[in-house]
């Protein structure tokens, strides 16, 4: 025995239910097309609960699977490198440079078959000029209709948002005319407000655990995290979703009531703005053997789940799903449910503008009771890169001590390894954290 | 002097000209990101509209704002404002487009004492039919800020003559391009580029002024050089006049281009209404698209190989900023569409810095490779 081990641990129990989850996703789509189901591309962030109301339906978002690939070196190599003989240029988002050279290979990673074939693309404009460029290139690729919703209001700080809601939420009501007359199928309103209500819910309860990893110790540590991610990413509108994130908070209370920690060695705990650099997992793993935790990172706070900041307060509690705020009404028809999404998209934090954003990370920063911040200078990716210096600067004028790396999230070819590790294990050192001796 | 040398000497020193302005006139100067802001409605404001550029220079001051795969026109500009060379500016605004310009954007809202910065929230979505009043929305909000900057209220009477003003602008500049299609232009395309970037810096009555010079210059006008190559330059930001004089001394015209510093910045007018804002953002939702707010490869495309065509290309540079996305993305295709068409290209990638002797060879070497193609 050694003293270095400070709690107890134990793997999730909920764990091999999660992992079957997740591969389910990515299952149905070899079969969807002969389910009848439609396949459908998007991204991550968009609200494709909507696509119940045309009946059964599988939704791949780019960015997930992009990232698959990426932490598969052998799969993702010849991807990127199919890509860019094509022509397109290595300095582009990384999680579709990994999914168009998958497609342009006709390999799909889970399952090593043919790639999907999509019945349409339809996605929010949730990355400027990125995600519905990237959908384009697979329309014009597969020859399929695409469609977006352009509904980024975060970088609006100037002027009356009212008109910005109209706009929006009329972009989904076209869009649902649209997707009638792509598929030939008619919109039932009351099953694509079923499938967005659980959406909501969905994200409500992953923001919900990711808050409860303020816990010391941490019951979740990030690697178990990113693992259980695509289940309210991919399933948000799925009600065996909220089974189990709701199996998964009770646990995760448990394990807090238990002081249960997911790092039995946690003695320092570090949180991360972006992504990880998804070839390279095992940096978190590594960091273990010095008593740090990842306890989380915002992209996926926010990303996959909601949570609500309270800016005045300085705290952040779990989101309360639309049709539960006050003043917000309950969706009755498909104008309801439009203008319901619009109005959520603009008050989520995945829309904070970047001053606000900065708060953000401040507030999420003390709920996770942080010892320091990991930026990854991404290369891989414009919008989350583009002011992080500024983010740094503003993360140490609150006396937060700030680790960085540059690299690729989503190309294991531009991130050199041995050079991150030199840089955490010197940043650790400066903070007083050494190795541990050999449990 | 004539036109063509004014134009050389104001872009030489724009901004001693837009402080000149602003001593004659007694008026306020507004600096624009991108071409996406409506200078219709900072005109009739009685401002000065002036695109805010880079100067190519080696610099070092946006490092600690921006990471360094923004593209490089963005931390140019950014380098400008924060050496003050922009300090006359009485306002900054930008219209939504892509990522790295919002990197500039947000960094000279809170970096760089101007006294009004302003989001013009672009609808992005140009294919919706609800873009033009969004964006209206918009207009109306940037209307009102500069109202309170000036103190004055933007009459319709103004906009009125500040769309006119503009169209003719537009009509003018489309003249001197059409001539550009004879088969010895007698303008060269530095010089061309040389009057559009100057319609994005000066008073539009003074450049109208110009134009007519100009346009009065340009028949008698005998160009002491072979035309050599008709080529077109397709692109992203491009002011770099230095640049295309020695491409065009290596044995080629630069005959049309399709970039915002060229034919997609002026080359839609607005079609006056009775709404006037929306007159305008039907104009700028609709216009020759940037690829950043357009997702759908052949409302751009069409228009390309519509110009390439009628205005004689026999080659074309494609050539992007370093980390341009949005152009990135149109570039293979492009290239396929031109291949088709039997249009040699070249793709260059440009810095803030360029190489000149690397691109100067490979330049070279493509226009050998495209005389044995075409002729």
């Amino acid at each position: 025995m050694t003293t270095n081990m400070k709690y107890k641990t134990k793997p999730l129990d909920c764990w091999q239910w999660g992992k079957e989850l997740r591969l389910e996703a990515y299952q149905e789509f070899l079969k969807g097309h002969e389910e009848g189901k439609l396949m459908v591309l998007g991204c991550a962030a968009t609200p494709y609960g909507m696509l119940a109301g045309l009946g059964d339906f599988v939704f791949l978002a780019g960015e997930p699977y992009g990232a698959s690939v990426a932490a598969d070196p052998p799969f993702s190599i010849p991807c990127m490198e199919t890509y860019e003989a094509k022509g397109y240029s290595r300095d582009m988002c990384g999680y579709m440079r990994n999914f168009l050279g998958s497609m342009f290979l006709d390999k799909y990673y889970f399952t090593g078959g043919s790639f999907p074939k999509f019945d349409f693309a339809w996605s929010v404009r949730h990355c400027p000029a990125g995600h519905p460029k990237w959908h384009q290139i697979v329309s014009e690729y597969q020859d399929i209709p695409m469609n977006y919703i352009d509904d980024e209001t975060m970088l609006a700080v100037d002027g009356d948002p009212e008109h910005r809601i109209d706009y929006v939420a009329g972009q989904y009501l076209d869009t649902i005319e649209w997707m009638e007359k792509v598929t030939g199928r008619t919109y039932d309103d009351e099953k694509g407000i079923e499938a967005m209500r659980t959406y909501f819910r969905n994200e409500s309860l992953w923001g919900e655990i990711c808050l409860l990893n303020g816990a010391i110790p941490a019951p979740l540590d990030i690697k178990s995290m990113f693992a259980l991610m695509p289940i309210s990413m991919l399933r948000r509108h799925e009600k065996i979703a909220t089974d189990f994130l709701t199996t998964l908070r009770d646990e995760m209370k448990d394990r807090i009531a238990n002081e249960i920690a997911a790092v039995a060695t946690e003695r320092y705990r570090m949180c991360m703005l972006t992504p990880p650099p998804w070839s390279f997992l095992k940096v978190f793993r590594y960091l273990e053997t010095f008593g740090v935790v990842f306890v989380g990172t915002y992209v996926y706070l926010i990303n996959s789940g909601e949570v609500k900041f309270l800016l005045d307060e300085g705290e952040a509690v779990p989101a309360t799903v639309p049709e539960e705020r006050p003043g917000w009404p309950e969706m009755k028809n498909r104008e309801d449910l439009c203008r319901t999404i619009a109005r959520w998209r603009a008050e989520h934090p995945f829309q904070s503008h970047l001053d606000i954003r900065k708060k953000e990370y401040i507030i999420i920063y003390n709920h996770w009771h942080g010892n320091a911040y990991l930026l990854l200078m991404n290369r891989g990716c414009v919008p989350m890169t583009t002011s992080m210096y500024d983010f740094q600067r503003d993360m140490q004028a609150h006396g937060i001590p700030v680790a960085m790396f540059e690299g690729n999230f989503a190309d294991c070819r531009d991130i050199d390894e041995t050079g991150v590790l030199d840089r955490l294990e010197a940043f650790l050192e400066g903070q007083g954290i050494q190795k541990l001796p050999s449990l | 002097m004539s036109a063509i040398e004014k134009f050389h000497d104001i872009l030489a020193n724009r901004h001693q000209y837009a402080m000149d302005w602003k001593e004659r006139t007694g008026g306020k100067v507004v600096g624009g990101l991108c071409t996406y802001v409506p200078l219709e409605i900072v005109y009739a404001a009685g401002m000065l509209p002036v695109r805010v550029l880079g100067t190519h220079e080696v610099q070092d001051v946006t490092d600690r704002y921006l990471f360094p795969t923004v593209c490089p026109f963005c931390r140019d500009t950014l380098a400008q404002g924060l050496k003050g060379r922009y300090d006359y500016l009485d306002g900054l605004a930008m219209g939504r487009t892509c990522s790295h310009i919002q990197g500039t954007f947000d960094n000279w809202r809170n970096y760089i004492s101007t006294t009004l910065v302003y989001y013009i929230w672009f609808p992005c979505h140009r294919e919706s039919p609800r873009a033009v009043d969004c964006l209206v929305g918009e207009y109306t909000g940037f209307k009102e800020a500069l109202e309170k900057l000036t103190g004055k209220p933007i009459t319709d009477d103004g906009l009125d003559k500040a769309i006119e003003l503009y169209n003719t602008n537009r009509r003018l500049m489309k003249q001197v391009y059409e001539l550009r299609k004879n088969e010895d232009p007698p303008i060269t395309g530095a010089e061309a580029m040389e009057m559009v970037v100057t319609s994005q810096l000066m008073d539009v009555v003074e450049h109208n002024k110009l134009l007519e010079e100009l346009l009065e210059e340009l028949p008698d006008r005998k160009l002491d050089r072979e035309t050599g190559l008709r080529l077109m330059m397709i692109g992203s930001e491009m002011d770099d006049i230095e640049f295309v004089q020695m491409m065009e001394e290596l044995g080629c015209t630069i005959v049309i281009d399709e970039h915002c510093s060229g034919s997609r910045f002026f080359w839609d007018e607005v079609v006056p209404g009775e709404d006037r804002l929306a007159a305008i953002a039907s104009r700028y939702v609709h216009r020759w698209p940037c690829p950043a707010v357009s997702s759908n490869f052949s409302d751009r495309f069409d228009r390309v190989l519509k110009i390439a065509q009628d205005w004689n290309v026999q080659g074309a540079l494609v050539y992007q900023q370093k980390f341009c996305d949005p152009h990135e993305f149109d570039i293979p295709l492009l290239q396929q569409m031109f291949k088709e068409h039997d249009i040699p290209t070249l793709v260059l990638e440009f810095d803030v810095t360029i190489p000149f002797g690397q691109f100067r060879t490979r330049i070279e070497a493509f226009l050998e490779m495209a005389e044995l193609e075409v002729l």
